[in-house]
């Protein structure tokens, strides 16, 4: 057993875990954020990415122990005072539908927009690549995120 | 009263929030798979290495003394139960018994305190297997002498809707469909022009991103299960075969569903976790891996052989058809899909000599069931294949030739059966308009604009309440699932409009079977039509009611009331709803209840409920070095009577075309031998962001020519279907090459290429 100290969300979580527990058990079981959700549990589908450090991470990928003295990101984390822009954006252009991929397809898009304030469709795309969704067939993603730049820039004062 | 028109709703006809939005993007909202249950132990599956063979042994004693193991279940324990199931035909058991059918199948469940432990103690369970020999495909299932897949006749599932299970004697056959009208030999022989071809669609997997997941806990008050199920009544009705109960001890609730498609609908894993809990008399989860999933269920791979006659002023005389279906282990839905398949090759067209025979065949692979458009998926693509080979023989356009012969609204294009109730011509003008079809196409680029009809809706058997409280609030009691395709948001927004109320005072709860009252499925594109007419009916029902009290408050008769908005008036006064319960009652929380449940009379007697349409247009691109095809533009119809939510029709829309993409380009399950290749994510390949067309047109109609609420129809399904035959045909118009087998991978296309080219150059020796 292992000793992992982590935090996630803002919050300090500690607990002895095996050495093989994967991480996205770990957040789902140990912290009982259940809005990381297990999709394929090999690295393809994206629905259990969170930002590790402030990366967007598939953390099926990952071991529990790698949490370790580790900033974790989950979607309850996004919101702040009121919703995230990206979710607030989501929601505007219903982005979501069954909503199992949303929560990875929110970190991801939320990471992308902290490093590219005004991605073009091309890198919206190519960014969120490892992120599946089987109901919207994509567009509406696609918009909700520029959408969400655009709210972004706007209440920084940022234009282009 | 007269309908109300697009413009005059209130809320109805308004892209309006959301009603799981937050919960969704907050990661609050609750799927099956994030519930624990005090004392909950965990399931894990053995599954068979073998196609097909007979059971010989399953010694389960070592596994039992492996640390945390409360039980094992299999073949030889379960005494004391039914263990078959099946809604159309009762064929199969909960774990394989005797023999296994296919490989992946379960042979052995071990129940432990978690799931490792559990995972751990399935090598510990020793079976010992004769292997047998199998049937991989439909033509060695129907092969003189064939081994068969099952060898005894099972009784017919209790599900209105099927025909009568075939005969099952010494057959692999499944369900046969026949279909025939008018004189198909004398319209061939005088026939003009006539195309024949064999046409293959693939075995495919309708991927959810939320894998099967099922908790079960059967105790001395009855059962309750939590599941992913698209269908909880019918798996109410199975679980209570299965254990012997009255339906009023079986409870199944479905909390938020990840991605359905037609995989989560009739039942999976339900009775075999429940089982786990009766066995081992706890709470039990069951949750299955996406590979495990891809081993539960898959769509029907069709081989069609099809033929179609015109006259010689091009109109469509005669089709004649022979589908042959892989059904996979067990029935499933298949017999189903076999009878849709028939009914749907015939497309929205008048053709006055039809002959169709169809057969669902057993096979020793994954059972195949429901799949986003079942039967129209697989016949739309040689249909309207044909109907473009046709054109071309007729030097006519593709489009022209199908306006020719398209059904117009009222006109019966299938004897017995509900006429058209859309309007064909008009669809297939606004894709075209769309497409720009006038403008020159670029070199290697190729169009193509293709239509469907289901007879959708399923059989019309549904209910609701709806409970209006004395402070204004609403509660609508669906038996619907929200998969994500927006159910509880349209049946929230029907009852605001009708109750005159803010959609955020009214509550949609359920599906859970204990509560909320039966509704059939929620599938074949039904619930806004169906379910929304039924909250419509229920709400009216309790308006009556509210206009009964206020007549007695106001020491008047009832129909001397005017009905207003969330309200009555009468002379100068005017009672709200919450007035008039407040006073009759005399308490300031009470609430009143209006029922409503439709069946298979009055406008409902004719089937289908209403036809769904599919009119599509693509453009594609193809890379003549790699045969990779991009999709360059994409339309969408979305013919829905009335648009109760306009932006989640459009995502319905898109993201039916997507799979549709999917099917058309890249998605195929593969078999070497016994064994599924690419029962994974990391093999199987389904659309990603890259490949989402440049620029997409969704379009709606409204004509308000359904059954459902305020003249809507249903939607979902319709812009799947048509799909591959357009990526078909346009890659025909592209680069003069047919081909009559998906997906149309690069290799194919590439294959397909090069031998067009070797024939060029031969011709031109």
């Amino acid at each position: 057993m292992h000793r992992v100290q982590a935090r996630i969300n803002g919050k300090d979580y500690e607990h002895e875990v095996e050495a093989r527990l994967l991480l996205v058990h770990y957040i789902r079981e140990k912290a009982r954020l259940t809005g990381t959700h297990v999709g394929c549990d090999t690295g393809n589908c994206g629905a259990c990415t969170i930002l590790y450090n402030g990366k967007p991470v598939k953390s099926c990928m990952l071991l529990a122990v790698q949490a370790n003295r580790a900033e974790i990101t989950t979607v309850e984390g996004l919101a702040g005072n009121g919703l995230h822009p990206v979710q607030e954006a989501f929601l505007n252009r219903f982005a979501v539908q069954c909503g199992y991929c949303t929560p990875g397809m929110l970190l991801s898009a939320s990471s992308l927009l902290e490093s590219n304030a005004a991605p073009s469709e091309a890198e919206i795309r190519e960014a969120l690549e490892g992120n599946m969704c089987m109901c919207t067939g994509y567009q509406q993603i696609v918009d909700a995120i520029k959408y969400a730049a655009e709210t972004m820039r706007a209440s920084t004062g940022k234009s282009l | 009263m007269s309908r109300k028109k697009p413009g005059e709703f209130q809320v109805v006809n308004h892209s309006v929030a959301r009603e799981d939005g937050v919960a969704k993007v907050t990661g609050r909202a609750v799927y099956a798979s994030d519930i624990r249950l005090e004392g909950m132990a965990y399931a894990k599956l053995l599954r068979s290495p073998f196609a097909h063979a007979r059971i010989l042994s399953i010694d389960a004693s070592e596994a039992l003394r492996q640390p945390g193991v409360i039980a094992v279940l299999h073949g030889n324990n379960l005494q004391g139960i039914d263990p078959y199931y099946g809604h159309a035909v009762k064929d199969h058991p909960l774990l394989a018994i005797g023999k296994v059918r296919f490989l992946g199948e379960p042979v052995a469940a071990v129940v432990a305190e978690d799931e490792r432990s559990a995972y751990e103690a399935l090598e510990s369970v020793r079976v010992e297997y004769e292997e047998l020999p199998g049937v991989l495909e439909v033509d060695a299932a129907l092969a003189d002498g064939a081994p068969l897949v099952h060898e005894t006749s099972y009784a017919g599932g209790s599900f209105r809707g099927f025909d009568d299970p075939g005969s099952m004697k010494a057959s692999n056959i499944c369900q046969e469909v026949h279909l025939e009208w008018g004189d198909v030999a004398a319209a061939f022989a005088q026939a003009a022009q006539v195309v024949e071809g064999v046409y293959y669609f693939p075995m495919a997997y309708a991927y959810a991103m939320e894998a099967y997941v099922s908790i079960a806990d059967y105790n001395d008050s009855g059962l309750t299960v939590y599941s992913s199920a698209q269908h909880p009544f019918i798996v109410r009705h199975d679980l209570a075969g299965v254990f012997g109960l009255f339906l009023n001890r079986v409870r199944v609730v479905v909390p938020f569903v990840g991605g359905g498609y037609g995989s989560k609908s009739y039942t999976k894993i339900e009775p075999l976790t429940a089982a786990c809990s009766w066995k081992a008399k706890r709470p039990v989860k069951l949750q299955l891996s996406v590979a495990e999933a891809m081993l539960t269920t898959r769509n029907d791979d069709a081989r069609v052989r099809i033929r179609t006659a015109v006259d010689r002023e091009g109109r469509l005389v005669a089709r004649e058809a022979t589908i042959h279906l892989n059904t996979g282990a067990y029935a499933e839905n298949s017999p189903l899909v076999a009878r849709k398949a028939a009914n749907r090759i015939v497309g929205p067209y008048r053709i006055p000599n039809v002959k169709v025979d169809c057969c669902a065949i057993y096979t020793n692979t994954v059972p195949a069931s429901s799949f986003r458009g079942f039967g129209a998926t697989q016949v739309t693509f040689p249909g309207e294949s044909q109907m473009d080979e046709l054109a071309e023989k007729l030097s006519c356009h593709p489009v022209e030739f199908r306006r020719k012969n398209l059904a117009a609204r009222g006109e019966s294009i299938h004897p017995g059966l509900r006429p058209l109730d859309a309007d064909l011509a008009g669809d297939i003008a606004m894709v075209v308009q769309a497409l720009e079809t006038d403008k020159p196409l670029s070199k290697g680029h190729g169009r193509a604009v293709a239509c469907s009809a289901s007879d959708a809706g399923s059989d019309p058997v549904t209910s609701t309440i709806v409970h209006v409280y004395a402070d204004g609030s609403v509660s609508v009691m669906t038996g619907s699932t929200e998969l994500g395709q927006g159910s509880h948001t349209v049946l929230r927004q029907i009852a605001a409009e009708e109750m005159g109320v803010e959609l955020q005072k009214v509550r949609v709860i359920g599906p859970d079977t204990a509560v909320t009252p039966f509704e059939r499925s929620t599938g074949a594109s039904r619930t806004t039509t169906l379910m929304g007419r039924a909250v419509l009916e229920a709400c009216q029902e309790a308006i009556v009611q509210l206009r009964d009290m206020a007549a007695e408050i106001l020491k008047t008769a009832p129909e001397n009331l005017i009905l207003e908005r969330s309200g009555v008036a009468f002379q100068d006064r005017r009672l709200s709803w919450q007035d008039v319960l407040r006073t009759f009652f005399g308490l300031s929380d009470c609430s009143i209840i209006g029922r409503a449940y439709l069946r298979k009379v009055g406008d409902l007697a004719l089937l289908p409920v209403f036809w769904e349409i599919g009119c599509t247009g693509v453009e594609i691109a193809v890379d003549a070095e790699t045969g990779r095809i991009c999709l360059e533009r994409l339309v969408t119809v979305g013919d829905v009577g009335l648009a109760i939510h306009p932006a989640m029709v459009e995502g319905q829309d898109l993201g039916a075309a997507t799979m549709g993409l999917g099917i058309g380009l890249y998605e195929e399950l593969l078999y070497e031998g016994q064994q599924l290749l690419n029962g994974n994510l990391l093999d199987y390949r389904v659309p990603r962001f890259s490949d989402l067309a440049p620029k997409i047109d969704l379009l709606l109609v409204q004509n308000q020519d359904g059954r459902g609420p305020y003249g809507a129809k249903g939607g979902g399904e319709g812009s799947l279907n048509p799909i591959p035959a357009c990526l078909a045909n346009a890659l025909y118009q592209a680069t003069g090459v047919r081909l009559r087998r998906l997906p149309l991978t690069p290799e194919r296309v590439w294959r397909a290429l090069r031998e067009q080219r070797n024939k060029g150059d031969n011709v031109g020796h």
